[in-house]
């Protein structure tokens, strides 16, 4: 690890603008699957075109993340801290995949093309398979679960780091 | 993204008017509809079928309001399938009071049209809450459902339809009804509200068969005798008709084009056949074909993938039993 007391700035941008998406995705989703009500058809619709910017957006984010230094985690957090801070951090990259990549899966083998803003199609399986229709649909909803979960635990870790620790963590991230 | 913020935002504000029914979900809308018995990896609703398939053959007459290349002349495969209303998989054939045609196209990788049609031409309520407190009334009994028809005056079209229409003894002499509006788009941009109907070539009289399978029976021996054949009639509204309401019918004398005709050359049981795995969802459509903000039609799609989420997990459990007939 090295010195820097921050995150670049381009890591600071993509962090906070893939929370934002993220933030506004699981609500759409939850939301959506839901609903019998007319905005279903143009929040969905959103979903999955948002859904193809968020898996160009983790991994231009990935490339960048690799080419660059992180600072270091604090010297006096136990080795079980940074390995699950660590842990953490990559299956949150991790869920960032998944989670399109499961709603392009499922759309694909229930042969339905995904239209990008009336531009292009993305395209589907020519028939129908149920089968791993059923899968990659369970495994959007168990990956959506997931991530929920790990926010949570980001968020609450990084509030501790801040409130109870005082330490630089999230500041670093700011 | 806008329309994505605002929806949210307005969300919570729904159903807070006095006379609104109560905003129901799609998990709610579909437990109704499966009712207390389950037929794991079924349907839950017409959730028995025939599958079919066959050819649409166009006559080129719509391609001047749609760039959708099913509409240029030539002939388009499709699978679809025959049903009847209910939650049940082996309830008796004439027995159920609404009959279906849905239809898919597969065009191409980017290209999908699922179509699913049925007998009424107008829904008795114009939105899916007030379609569920319908569903309520209808497992309630005749005087609810007298009482709620008494309430909901919108419906006096479907009822007028209801009390003149006859049964037929075949899915091949029945008429399909979009019911839904939809618009068409042509190449230089131009949309127009249509509604359409699958309409018999044969007429066939009622029957008075015990068979629980009796339509199912007749139309395949009638698709091994000779192609069963419907003329696909698309409706133009104009500027008078409200394409957002499905429980009007446009007047009579609208613009009325035949496209060509829906051929079908084959039929299937319908676990061994194409269809069972479709969502016969009528908002996958094709490029040159868009949705309507029919409050109806966006529902379907909803509840649709419900039902369709439901049974596809139940089959790859391996909850999927054939049932048998009682």
């Amino acid at each position: 690890m090295t010195n820097t007391e921050r995150f670049s700035l381009s890591m600071r941008l993509f962090h906070w603008g893939m929370a934002a998406l993220v933030f506004a995705m699981l609500t759409a989703g939850l939301l959506m699957v839901a609903s019998l009500d007319g905005w279903q058809l143009t929040v969905l619709t959103a979903h999955k075109v948002f859904g193809v910017i968020a898996v160009l957006l983790v991994s231009a984010r990935l490339i960048n993340r690799l080419r660059q230094a992180i600072p270091a985690l604090p010297d006096d957090l136990s080795h079980w801290q940074k390995m699950s801070a660590r842990v953490s951090h990559w299956l949150l990259y991790g869920l960032l995949f998944a989670m399109p990549v499961s709603g392009y899966l499922m759309q694909y083998f229930a042969a339905r093309p995904i239209d990008v803003f009336g531009w292009f199609r993305l395209p589907a399986a020519l028939n129908v398979d149920i089968y791993t229709y059923a899968l990659f649909r369970e495994l959007h909803s168990v990956f959506a679960i997931a991530l929920i979960c790990l926010i949570a635990l980001h968020i609450g870790a990084a509030l501790h780091h801040h409130i109870i620790r005082k330490d630089k963590v999230l500041k670093s991230m700011l | 993204m806008k329309k994505l913020i605002w929806a949210l935002l307005l969300t919570p504000m729904v159903g807070l008017a006095a006379d609104e029914p109560v905003n129901v979900t799609a998990q709610q809308f579909v437990d109704l509809q499966q009712g207390n018995a389950v037929y794991p990896g079924f349907r839950r609703a017409h959730a028995k079928g025939i599958c079919v398939s066959g050819e649409f053959r166009s006559n080129g007459q719509l391609s001047d309001y749609s760039k959708a290349p099913v509409f240029q002349s030539g002939a388009t495969p499709f699978t679809g399938r025959l049903s009847i209303a209910g939650n049940n998989p082996t309830a008796p054939d004439l027995k159920a009071p609404v009959r279906s045609l849905a239809l898919s196209f597969s065009i191409s990788s980017t290209e999908q049209w699922r179509l699913a049609m049925n007998t009424p031409p107008v829904m008795a309520v114009a939105d899916p809450h007030t379609f569920y407190q319908q569903i309520l009334a209808i497992q309630a009994g005749p005087a609810a459902i007298k009482q709620f028809f008494s309430e909901h005056p919108e419906s006096k079209e479907f009822l007028a339809w209801a009390a003149q229409y006859k049964a037929s003894g075949s899915f091949a002499s029945e008429t399909y009804n979009s019911i839904n509006a939809f618009y068409l788009i042509n190449h230089n941009g131009k949309r127009q509200a249509v509604r359409w109907a699958m309409q018999p070539t044969v007429t066939v009289a009622t029957t008075d068969a015990q068979d629980v399978d009796a339509l199912q029976n007749e139309i395949a021996n009638r698709v091994v005798a000779g192609n069963v054949v419907f003329d696909w009639v698309f409706t133009l509204a104009d500027a008078a008709d409200d394409e957002n309401n499905a429980t009007k019918a446009w007047p009579d004398s609208r613009q009325k084009i035949t496209a060509g005709q829906i051929v079908i050359n084959n039929t299937t049981a319908q676990l061994e056949g194409g269809c069972h795995a479709i969502n016969f969802d009528p908002l996958v459509l094709p490029t040159g074909i868009e949705a309507t903000a029919d409050p109806i039609l966006r529902a379907r799609s909803s509840a649709y993938a419900e039902s369709y989420r439901r049974r596809a997990t139940e089959q790859l459990t391996g909850a999927l039993k054939e049932p048998e007939n009682d």
